[in-house]
């Protein structure tokens, strides 16, 4: 028989979606011992996915993506550490360093620090261009944006076709740029990422996909736009690069911890004796798939959490979740369960494509895989029962 | 237990109704998060906190 003991206190390294999820998950799920969170940014813990969309666009008020109301905060009665960063872990002592040289000790430490955005050689310091990863990086990109009439968006995957869709919709000339032949190809696979290509052509984006992007163009301190590959300049004021994130763990090399894209964990999201992971930074192994995954979207963070809330508590439970992730551009919203292998058969069920309202099932040998539904979430969300969870495969890597 | 949402909020995800089925519901047109007892009873109590918690625009509130 194994004897779980319950720890005395959990140190969470993160303060965003996943860190806060996991320490609101140790509450609802009755432990009442000492909880503290760290995050690197001074602000209050906030949500992502309105960055791209709500914030940059200006129908919310920054402060509207905050995750939880302070009185909600007081009420985890958690220790709440913002605006220093972690800098080092020693995992024998379950110890973390941080940037203004806390040392922080706990029973089981649960790592959440999340991705940091890729940039372009030349990019720092350079004004006018942009990567978009926090809540300073929105307002800041915001700011530009206004005061611009031409944007390029480098990076063609969720990210960069949200951006490039809002942009658009704030009235400025924009043209996206990547290496795919239409947007979000990876994660939609062929016949969805057509449907919105033909989106954003509609709206009046400029669709530069297919070329990498070889260089920024600069002048005087400040971009000018990017020069493609192919040797075409894309003019531009604002240059928004969006062609991924890499997860958090600088601050774990020489930890002992297994890094390879992402923190290495077991199928419980356990990557050392008393040492957990969650969210974007964790890359553990999926039971039911089969495989090593990482899963960069919003509903992962919320139900990892709970995952590895109650394996802290010792339920020792693998976390064989069904991806989900969903996408705003101009007035379509996508959902999407499971995964679209490019060589599935589509099969319409709801609605009609025509009507750009529709529901989609991905069926890969007779087995359904996959749901994707364009502006009709209620039945997308029925339809979701049709998937068969022990048919799911899907290649290595994050999702978006 | 009252409940409330915020429908600004919402992003039709509709991970709340496959928790508390009794307590929420999608409109059929966008997916948006309705209602359907703002005082649900003891018995769905526990249902309803998962709901909250799995919410992924954290668009209901609790008062318990």
């Amino acid at each position: 028989m194994v004897v779980v003991s319950t720890p005395d206190s959990v140190l969470v390294v993160g303060a965003s979606a996943a860190g806060l999820s996991t320490a609101e998950a140790l509450r609802r799920q009755g432990y009442r011992g000492r909880l503290t969170i760290l995050g690197a940014e001074e602000h209050l813990p906030y949500d992502r996915p309105p960055l791209s969309k709500q914030v940059l666009s200006g129908v919310w008020e920054p402060q509207q993506a905050q995750l939880r109301p302070r009185a909600a905060l007081d009420a985890l009665d958690a220790e709440l550490i913002l605006g220093d960063p972690a800098v080092g872990l020693d995992v024998a002592a379950r110890t973390v360093r941080t940037a203004s040289g806390r040392s922080l000790r706990a029973d089981a430490v649960v790592i959440a620090t999340g991705l940091r955005a890729r940039t372009l050689p030349g990019q720092d310091g350079l004004a006018g261009v942009h990567t978009l990863r926090g809540l300073d990086d929105a307002q800041s990109l915001r700011k530009d944006l206004l005061a611009a009439s031409r944007a390029v968006v480098v990076g063609d995957g969720v990210l960069g076709s949200e951006i490039a869709a809002t942009a658009r919709s704030m009235g400025l000339d924009v043209t996206l740029a990547g290496p795919q032949h239409a947007p979000m190809a990876m994660q939609l696979g062929p016949f969805a990422a057509e449907l919105l290509s033909d989106l954003h052509a509609e709206n009046g984006v400029r669709l530069r996909l297919g070329a990498s992007v070889a260089a920024l163009e600069t002048a005087g301190g400040r971009t000018t736009g990017v020069r493609l590959e192919t040797g075409e300049v894309l003019p531009a004021e604002v240059v928004v690069v969006a062609f991924g994130a890499a997860p958090v763990t600088d601050w774990l090399d020489g930890s002992g911890l297994r890094l390879e894209n992402g923190v290495v964990c077991d199928a419980c999201c356990r990557a050392a004796d008393g040492i957990w992971a969650v969210g974007d930074v964790a890359r553990w192994h999926h039971d039911g798939l089969g495989t090593m995954l990482r899963l960069e979207n919003r509903t992962n963070a919320t139900e990892q959490a709970a995952a590895v809330a109650a394996n802290i508590l010792g339920e020792d439970r693998p976390y064989v979740p069904v991806p989900y992730f969903w996408t705003d551009q101009f007035d379509a919203k996508i959902q999407v369960h499971g995964v679209l292998p490019t060589n599935a058969e589509v099969d319409i069920v709801d609605g009609a494509t025509a009507d750009r309202r529709f529901v989609a099932l991905y069926r890969q040998a007779g087995r359904t895989v996959g749901v994707l539904g364009w502006n009709m979430p209620k039945q997308t969300r029925l339809r979701r029962s049709e998937l068969d969870t022990n048919a799911i495969a899907t290649p290595t890597g994050g999702t978006s | 237990m009252k409940v409330t949402i915020d429908q600004d909020k919402c992003v039709a995800s509709g991970q709340c109704v496959t928790a508390a089925l009794d307590v929420f519901d999608q409109r059929d047109e966008d997916g948006i998060v309705v209602l359907l007892d703002a005082n649900p009873p003891a018995h769905l109590a526990d249902d309803v906190r998962q709901a909250a918690a799995v919410c992924p625009a954290l668009a209901i509130i609790i008062e318990e």
